[in-house]
Formats: C-alpha cells, sequence, structure tokens
C-alpha cells in the first residue's frame, strides 16, 4: 500500500515535474530581488527534492536530512533521501545520475570531493535542477553549484566562545584553552581570534594562561586536563573548542570535584565549556559539570536547503553571488562572493535547553 | 630484581627527581593522581603482549581490541543499562579472548606472520567497531557512574589515589608474575621463545603456545577495553584504543622484554608502563611546548632504551669477572 501510494505521487511528481521543467534558465542573468512576500505564501505544484550525504551512516548527516524533512509542508515539496553507502569521491555520481531522471527539482548536497561531481551537477544544472550544498561545499568550483550552506561563520567562532567563557566566569580571572592540534587550522584560527578579542576592555580582567594540545585523543585530553588542574591552581575556567578535548575534560573535571557547586570546588570551581553535540554531555550538563556549551545547528542548515532550494525554483532567482534572499525565519540570509551562505550563529546547550536536542 | 630492571628503576627515580626539582608541581598530589591514572590501561594490554612478545611474535591488533571490546560493551549498555561492574568486565574480556583466538588461529594455523595478521586484523577489528555501533559514539550518558566511579576512587593515602583499575592491573600482573615463576605454561612460553625447535624436541606443543599467548594478549585487551570507559567516560569508535598498540608494544620492549624472544619479566614491563606514564605527564606538567612534546618523548624513549641496554653490559662483565 505504501509502495503503491507514494509510486502514484511519484507519477504526479513526474507531471507536475514536466510542467515548470523547461523553465529553469540558468544562463539568464537578472538579477531578481526575492521581495517582500515571505516563502512561506508560495503554493503552486509540489517539488520534489533529494538530500544527498556524505555517507548513509554519518551520523552528523541525520538532523540535516530532519531539517529538509520537517520543512517540506511548509515549502510544499516531496523529500527523499539518497547516499551512497561509502563516502568516496565518486560515490554520488551515479546517485546525482538517478536523480536527474527522476526529474528532482532541488538537488541538496553535501559533496563527498570538491572536484569529482562538476561534470554530472553542471547536468543538473542544465536541466534546471537547482543545487545546493550543505556542509561540504565545492570549494574552488563553486560556479557548479548554485549556492553553498555552511552551518555557521566560522570566522565568528572564536569570539562567540569567549563570550560564553567570559559570561561563566563573570569575565574574571584565569583560564586556559584545550584544543585539538597544534596543526588544526580551525582551532588555530578560533584561538587567534580570543587572544585578539581579549584587548576588548570587557575581558581585561581575563587572562588566557596556557594553551594546550590534546591532539584529539581521549588519553593525551585527559592528561593535558590534568595538567591544567596541577599546574594552575586559581584556575576559573577551560575552554575546549573541539568535542574529544572537552568530554575528556568533562570526565576530568567531574572526577575532581572542582566544578562550580561541586563535591570540591575551590573558590566557587572551574567553569567549561566548549564545542561539542548537545547527546556527547547532555551527562555532564544534567550533573552541572557544565553549565553551558555551544555547536552550530547541523538542522538549521537542512532548513535554510529546503527554504532557498524550492524559493529559488519557484521564483526563478537567480543565486546569483551576493543575492539576497529570505529565510526560513524571515530574515534575510546573503550569499557571499562565492556564493557561500551561513546557516546561523552557534546554539548554546544548557540545562534549558538540551533535552530538545537529538544529535 | 636483575640489572635490568635495576636500570629501569633508577631511570624511573632519576626522571621523577629531575622532574620534581624542574618543577615542584611535579610532586604535587594531583600530578601523582594523574601519572597513576596513566598506567592501568596499558599495564593491562602490556601484561597480556608480554609473552606474546617473549615467543617472537608481537599482537599490533592490540588498540583495536580495546577499541571493540569498549565500544561493544557501550552499545550493550544501551539496551542493558543494569548490568553490573564484573559483568561489564567478563563481557569485555570474552569479547577480546574472541578476538585474540581469531589472530591465534591465523598465526599458528593459517601460518601468516605475526606482523601481518596482526596489522590486518588491527584494520580488520577497527571496521568491526564501526559496524558494531553503525559509526555512534558511546555517549557519557550511556556509560554509569558505577564504572567511572573505579578511575577515581581507591585507596587513598596522603591525597594521593591508587585508583581501583591501578589496584586491579597491578593484581593481574602478580598473578602474571606468580604465574611466570611457577607454571608449567610460562615455561613452555620461555621455552619456546628461547628457541622454538628445541622446544618442540622436548613435547612442547608450539600451536598450543601460540594460540594461547594471542588468545591472552586478546583477553587483557579486551578487560583495557572496559577499563577505557572506566577512565574517559565515553568512546568514540575511531579514537578509542586508537594509536595503543604502539605504546603497549613500547613499554614492552622498555620493560627490557627481548624482542628477540625467550627473556623478560612482569616487573620489567610494570616499570616500563611506569615509565611512559611519568614521561608523558611531565611533559605536560614541565609546560614542554605542545610542538617538541613528541621529540622530548622520542628522545627519552631512546635513553631509556640505551640505559637498558648498558645496564645488560654491565651485568655481562660482572658475569665474566
Amino acid at each position: 500500500m505504501k509502495h503503491f501510494s507514494s509510486l502514484l505521487l511519484l507519477g504526479a511528481l513526474v507531471l507536475a515535474g514536466c510542467n515548470s521543467g523547461g523553465s529553469g534558465t540558468d544562463t539568464s542573468s537578472t538579477a531578481t530581488n526575492t521581495g517582500n512576500s515571505a516563502p512561506s505564501g508560495d503554493t503552486g505544484e509540489k517539488l520534489k527534492v533529494v538530500f544527498i550525504p556524505k555517507d548513509t551512516a554519518n551520523p552528523y548527516f541525520k538532523p540535516v536530512g530532519q531539517g529538509i524533512d520537517e520543512a517540506k509542508a511548509k515549502y510544499n515539496f516531496d523529500y527523499q533521501e539518497q547516499g551512497p553507502a561509502t563516502a568516496d569521491p565518486t560515490s554520488q555520481i551515479p546517485i546525482i545520475k538517478d536523480q536527474i531522471q527522476r526529474k528532482v527539482d532541488v538537488i541538496v548536497l553535501a559533496a563527498n570531493a570538491p572536484n569529482t561531481l562538476n561534470e554530472v551537477l553542471d547536468d543538473a544544472k542544465a536541466k534546471g535542477i537547482i543545487v545546493l550544498t550543505v556542509d561540504a561545499d565545492l570549494t574552488g568550483n563553486e560556479s557548479h553549484r548554485a549556492a553553498g550552506i555552511l552551518p555557521t561563520d566560522f570566522a565568528k567562532v572564536g569570539e562567540s566562545q569567549l563570550e560564553l567563557m567570559g559570561k561563566q566566569m563573570n569575565y574574571e580571572g584565569e583560564f586556559a584553552i584545550l584544543s585539538a592540534t597544534t596543526t588544526a587550522s580551525n582551532q588555530n584560527t578560533w584561538i587567534a581570534t580570543i587572544k585578539e578579542k581579549l584587548k576588548d576592555p570587557k575581558y581585561s580582567k581575563m587572562k588566557l594562561v596556557d594553551t594546550v594540545y590534546g591532539n584529539d585523543e581521549p588519553m593525551k585530553s585527559s592528561t593535558e586536563m590534568e595538567g591544567l588542574l596541577t599546574k594552575y591552581p586559581n584556575l576559573k575556567g577551560v575552554l575546549s573548542p573541539t568535542s574529544v578535548g572537552l568530554a575528556a575534560a568533562a570526565q576530568v573535571l567531574e572526577n575532581s570535584g572542582n566544578y562550580p557547586g561541586g563535591p570540591k570546588a575551590k573558590n566557587g570551581g572551574i567553569h567549561l565549556t566548549g564545542l561539542s553535540t548537545p547527546k556527547q554531555l547532555k551527562k555532564y550538563v544534567d550533573k552541572g559539570v557544565i553549565e553551558g556549551f555551544q555547536l552550530w545547528s547541523p538542522k538549521d542548515m537542512g532548513t535554510l536547503a529546503a527554504c532557498l532550494g524550492t524559493s529559488a525554483k519557484r521564483k526563478k532567482i537567480d543565486l546569483k553571488f551576493g543575492t539576497e534572499v529570505d529565510g526560513p525565519d524571515g530574515k534575510k540570509y546573503k550569499l557571499d562572493d562565492k556564493g557561500v551562505v551561513y546557516a546561523g550563529d552557534l546554539l548554546t546547550f544548557d540545562k534549558t535547553n538540551i533535552d530538545k536536542y537529538d544529535f | 630484581m636483575k640489572w635490568r630492571e635495576l636500570g629501569l628503576l633508577a631511570v624511573v627515580i632519576v626522571l621523577c627527581v629531575a622532574c620534581t626539582m624542574k618543577d615542584r608541581n611535579f610532586i604535587d598530589p594531583h600530578n601523582i593522581d594523574s601519572i597513576l591514572l596513566w598506567m592501568p590501561l596499558l599495564l593491562t594490554a602490556a601484561i597480556g603482549q608480554f609473552p606474546v612478545i617473549v615467543i617472537r611474535g608481537i599482537d599490533i591488533s592490540i588498540g583495536s581490541i580495546i577499541g571493540l571490546s569498549a565500544i561493544a560493551v557501550g552499545v550493550l549498555l544501551k539496551s542493558h543499562p543494569d548490568l553490573g561492574v564484573p559483568m561489564l568486565f567478563a563481557i569485555g574480556a570474552t569479547i577480546g579472548l574472541i578476538l585474540g583466538i581469531l589472530n591465534g588461529a591465523l598465526i599458528t594455523y593459517a601460518k601468516i606472520p605475526a606482523v601481518v595478521t596482526t596489522i590486518g586484523t588491527l584494520t580488520l577489528f577497527r571496521g568491526l567497531t564501526y559496524m558494531v555501533c553503525g559509526g555512534d559514539q558511546i555517549d557519557a550518558s550511556l556509560v554509569p557512574d558505577r564504572l567511572t566511579v573505579l578511575a577515581h576512587s581507591g585507596i587513598t593515602v596522603r591525597e594521593v589515589t591508587v585508583s581501583w583499575l591501578l589496584i586491579f592491573a597491578l593484581l593481574l600482573g602478580i598473578i602474571t608474575a606468580l604465574l611466570a615463576r611457577f607454571s608449567q605454561f610460562f615455561g613452555n612460553v620461555f621455552a619456546y621463545g628461547s628457541n622454538p625447535s628445541a622446544a618442540y624436541l622436548r613435547g612442547i606443543s608450539p600451536n598450543k603456545v601460540q594460540m594461547a599467548c594471542y588468545a591472552l594478549s586478546g583477553l587483557t585487551g579486551g578487560i583495557a577495553g572496559v577499563m577505557f570507559l572506566s577512565r574517559f567516560g565515553n568512546a568514540s569508535p575511531a579514537s578509542a584504543g586508537s594509536g595503543f598498540e604502539l605504546l603497549v608494544i613500547a613499554s614492552v620492549a622498555i620493560g627490557g622484554v627481548k624482542i628477540t624472544g625467550g627473556s623478560g619479566s612482569t616487573l620489567g614491563v610494570v616499570l616500563g608502563c611506569a615509565l611512559l606514564a611519568v614521561i608523558n605527564v611531565a611533559l605536560v606538567v614541565l609546560k614542554v611546548p605542545a610542538d617538541y612534546q613528541t621529540l622530548v618523548y622520542g628522545l627519552t624513549i631512546l635513553i631509556a632504551l640505551l640505559i637498558d641496554a648498558l645496564s645488560r653490559g654491565v651485568k655481562k662483565q660482572g658475569a665474566a669477572a
């Protein structure tokens, strides 16, 4: 029964797809203004949106698909997820070909490689399909997709993390950073931003005493965290913008009992924060070892992709680089000069909201 | 105690004194805790690796055995959150034992050299680890407090805690030391290691010895996997136990177990683990810059091996005199 109805639906959609199929002229250079109407007000025929994750096993992409799926009523589309079994550079090609055959309207793609999909994506584009990347962009080959959605503006992560750390330790006292490896470029950018922002008078009473590296290994990260507790008896905060480091640090801090409200809290205890998924740290938040921490929302990437893809298709918006589009929340999202758009700010997870997230 | 162990003990003591002189934080109770916590996992796995090296073999897959045991036990905790601690260790040990028997069978009956076999199973077991958990992490909320508490409680003397994990590992060490001295099995292991063909002529079954050694290595790896969950409170299929094989083999080699087979002692292995623990924690607490740590670590291991070699020279001269 389920198969039959989906077959029927498919048939209807193929017909519907035929109506709009020829109209997607991607070569038109008119930069269409989106106007004031919210995308949710759109009607018209049901579109077909497919999400192609890196591979079907990667848990990170589950909430991305969920974000698209949950938007299907609002933007009136039929949703499918079709991932390859392995995250090989070429494993997505046959899937994209199938989807072109199926005459989908929007392909949302987490690319396994930035340079192997150009040809097949150009085919899709020629058929009027809107191709959006999520999380993993076609760096260096941006012209082969309409727009690239990244979870958050990574340039702002350092600042956001420092602000959270500052808030927790009341903008006062010694703190240290527990990072991943000395060669991790994201980490280094964030650390550099943090050091720069510390010059702000707001943070003048905060002192970064050390930056240590746990190499994203549980053992090394734990030893480094224990070392921080030994070396800096006046430590008030530890910031670990890497999930392996933060999880290890949380266990060490719990064992030491030296967290705010902990059994062995000295001078109010040590505040620990950083970047991680809510699921990994829920236990420590429930116990009060960690007050709050942050991460971008993979789900919001999916929602934005659904909104952007369907409205670009319906309104024939040329997603030219620099275009401003209406987002799912009514806010304007601007594509930068590489066609990249950010799904949102970092989310902060704490006791009040951690139960709402499942990733 | 032999020259070799005395030499190693001297290295450990000198290193501790030097570190304390450099920075008083080194003998801070927190730091001693950190050193003591570094040891149990390593020691447990090294105790199993010890007889394997004695018979001129090697178990490179040990890191993945630890990982698979940790993840499989974690997955089991998802559906059976009430499993008791002894049961968790028994399950981990059984998983390790099965993997070890597989290694042993491939080496003994398929006659694939140990290095090649265990490089293969290192990857195979890691692959199984991903499969068992579907790529998902074992989150902290799955690991019960009754397990993690073993890593931070135990016997406390003057603010220094000897954790239950370490006590357990040391007990395993004592049992091994006794077996090495008194058991028929270890007698066979040493005989086979010093001269396989002579051992065969004496009626020692090479197949049985090999199978037993790899099974034992798997067993201790499985126990170490449950210790991993206890110590770190979570596990990811990618990083759990990953790279541990190098530490385990290094600690056994530093402990004076000859790679060419036939000799070694449990005390040496314990001291080898202690030395690695001291070095790794010292690098952190003495604030050695991250970019230099690997180099200093490598150098210290080489120096330890060199002193070991020299102390062996002393022994030989002593014997000649």
